[in-house]
């Protein structure tokens, strides 16, 4: 193993963390101050793509596919919230995953309803279109690179109101205690409107930024659901600092896992075996990284809930 | 909750005539497309049993587990893998199946078990996605395509299941048997710490009771039953594939738990069929029935709270 492919990896692997990390950002709020289990947030991711392929071809420009495609994810996920969410937060988290779970159905096949079965593309901005030279003879994508910026620029951004607004502050009370924020006269439905479209447009901006690199398809966002889930078990629930470490462990360690595996596994085993059991362990890395946390810290590694 | 009755209930009395209609049902079948329906029923009945194992630790233990797909997968990997090898008799793959599971339940419950809640559905749910990834990287058994299995399994070299009819019958005893365990687990001393923990965890341990071990115990037989029904669809498919662990099929699992009617056990075979035939008259319907299906699900949650025997009977489920 190369030290360019190396750094190529480790770039991946950031990339795969910070686009998690949009993704988790709004669940583990939506979790922490709600209490509320959603499985549809990955649909959320899959609709940004495919909303910003048609607003793309309605436009021909990337911005205006990008911004309208943000504000009807938005639009849509308050929709959702209002239709379907509003009905569930008081019931207990059965009822919860089944609901949001039929919301999935939904949508899945509906994507393949409106916009058809096949996997569509988006095209990677002219201006961000190539690769840079990041060193001698190591070339790197530029969008990937835009990618993993503006994943830092919205950690940052997500970290000033929360630490810094007082609707941070009052999210971050609810997700400590939420009763008794409520209980002090916040309106916290209302509250968990702000979250719930703010976190319902990280993921869609997750979906639009990554639609130039993957194909959009029905069912994108069931994986990338499941790796988020894990990612907000091992951060803690309702923390965003937890979060963005989660995130960027879980993309590096599994992007390097699925690399690396059968190169070092061929360090002590044959060839034909290391190639056999390299990608089964590479694939397990994750859940064995997370069943160690949660052996050690049952509610992850910075729980928000005060207990 | 279920009421435990002393004398026959309406459970009992559901119950009984759903094994009534399950024990003749060939003999009505012979009168329609008797292949078709009977092969559907025999699924009804395969997923009625790792419904029903599950039935056992969401209804009565809170143990939401949202990666019960991965036993029915490990069970049915165990048949197909044996098979390749040229082992192809259920005296051993049988056992296989209800030891490879149980193992898995026991590992991973280790773990899973520590946490509660809403922790608890996702770290089952990331194991059964573990297994899901590890089945599909198995290159050897077929990744991503799955595996054939060439015949059903013989018993103790004699060719029983290699009937449709004869498959259906073991499928129907292995359900009741499933049936008869887990309600005769329920009512036993056993089943009443478990019970007693999904109550108050922390005052049966303060009587001296190891509430961990109890909820291990029960997780592991529901692993070990749904390896059973693994089982079972690998032999009645002839076909083994990663998708059997799918976290979807697990969701599915629990969606067949809460429409039957969660905590009753008989509730499990009931939402088994609704499912089922469900999803084969839907999607004979259009090919987007899962745009009617999903609505049709919230519309369940939010409206139908006990499931569809609760609808019925109008009895509430409590939580």
């Amino acid at each position: 193993m190369s030290t360019s492919l190396l750094i190529v990896q480790i770039l991946n692997g950031l990339q795969l963390g910070v686009l998690l990390f949009l993704i988790a950002a709004g669940l583990t709020l939506v979790f922490g101050v709600m209490d509320f289990i959603n499985l549809a947030h990955g649909v959320q991711y899959m609709l940004g793509a495919y909303l910003a392929v048609m607003f793309y071809s309605l436009t021909g420009s990337f911005l205006a596919a990008l911004i309208l495609a943000l504000l009807a994810t938005l639009a849509f996920g308050l929709l959702l919230e209002f239709v379907v969410f509003r009905h569930l937060y008081d019931r207990d988290h059965l009822d919860q995953v089944i609901a949001t779970f039929g919301v999935i159905l939904f949508l899945n096949q509906g994507v393949k309803f409106v916009w058809g079965a096949a996997p569509l593309s988006l095209p990677i901005p002219e201006f961000f279109s190539g690769s840079v030279v990041l060193m001698p003879g190591l070339l790197y994508p530029v969008w990937r690179l835009v990618i993993i910026g503006s994943g830092f620029a919205v950690a940052l951004i997500l970290y000033l109101l929360v630490s810094r607004t007082r609707v941070g502050m009052l999210v971050r009370a609810g997700a400590t205690n939420a009763a008794m924020v409520s209980a002090l006269g916040v309106n916290i439905r209302r509250l968990f409107m702000i979250v719930f479209g703010f976190g319902t447009m990280l993921a869609g901006f997750a979906g639009i930024m990554i639609a130039p690199i993957l194909s959009v398809e029905p069912g994108m966002g069931d994986t990338i659901l499941i790796l988020a889930f894990v990612v907000i078990v091992i951060g803690g629930i309702g923390s965003i600092r937890g979060a963005l470490i989660a995130a960027l462990l879980i993309g590096l360690v599994d992007t390097l896992g699925r690399s690396f595996a059968v190169d070092l596994l061929r360090l002590f085993m044959a060839p034909s075996p290391a190639r056999t059991v390299g990608p089964a362990i590479a694939s397990m890395l994750i859940y064995l990284l997370m069943a160690v946390v949660l052996y050690i810290r049952p509610s992850g590694l910075f729980p928000a809930k005060g207990r | 909750m279920a009421a435990l009755p002393k004398r026959l209930s309406t459970g009992d009395a559901i119950a009984i005539t759903v094994f009534a209609v399950l024990a003749i049902f060939p003999l009505l079948a012979k009168f329609g497309t008797e292949g078709y329906l009977l092969a559907l029923v025999t699924r009804v009945m395969i997923f009625a049993i790792a419904a029903i194992a599950l039935d056992l630790i969401v209804g009565f233990g809170a143990l939401v587990s949202f990666g019960h797909a991965a036993f029915v997968g490990l069970g049915a990997y165990a048949v197909g893998i044996l098979a390749s090898h040229g082992i192809t008799d259920a005296l051993v793959a049988l056992p296989a199946a209800l030891l490879v599971s149980a193992l898995f339940a026991f590992v991973t419950g280790l773990v899973c078990l520590r946490t509660k809640g809403v922790y608890f559905i996702m770290i089952t749910l990331a194991f059964g996605q573990m297994a899901f990834f590890t089945a599909s990287s198995l290159a050897p058994y077929g990744g991503d395509d799955g595996l054939t299995v060439r015949m059903r399994d013989t018993v103790a070299g004699l060719p029983l299941l290699r009937s449709d009819g004869a498959l259906y019958y073991v499928a129907f005893v292995c359900l009741l048997a499933t049936f008869a365990l887990c309600r005769a687990l329920i009512v036993s001393r056993f089943g009443r710490v478990f019970r007693g923990a999904r109550e108050n965890p922390m005052r049966l341990a303060a009587i001296g009771f190891d509430v961990f071990r109890y909820q291990l115990a029960a997780y592991v037989i529901a692993g070990a039953l749904a390896g059973m029904s693994g089982f079972l669809l690998a032999n009645a498919t002839n076909f083994v594939s990663p998708a059997y662990m799918s976290w979807q099929r697990s969701g599915e699992l629990i969606i067949m738990v809460v429409l039957g009617g969660m905590g009753t056990l008989y509730g499990a075979i009931i939402g088994a069929a609704a499912f089922l035939f469900a999803e084969e008259w839907l999607s004979e319907l259009t090919e987007h029935w899962k745009m009617i299906f999903g609505p049709l699900l919230i519309i369940v949650v939010v409206f139908a709270r006990g499931g569809l025997i609760g609808l019925v009977f109008g009895r509430g489920r409590h939580d």
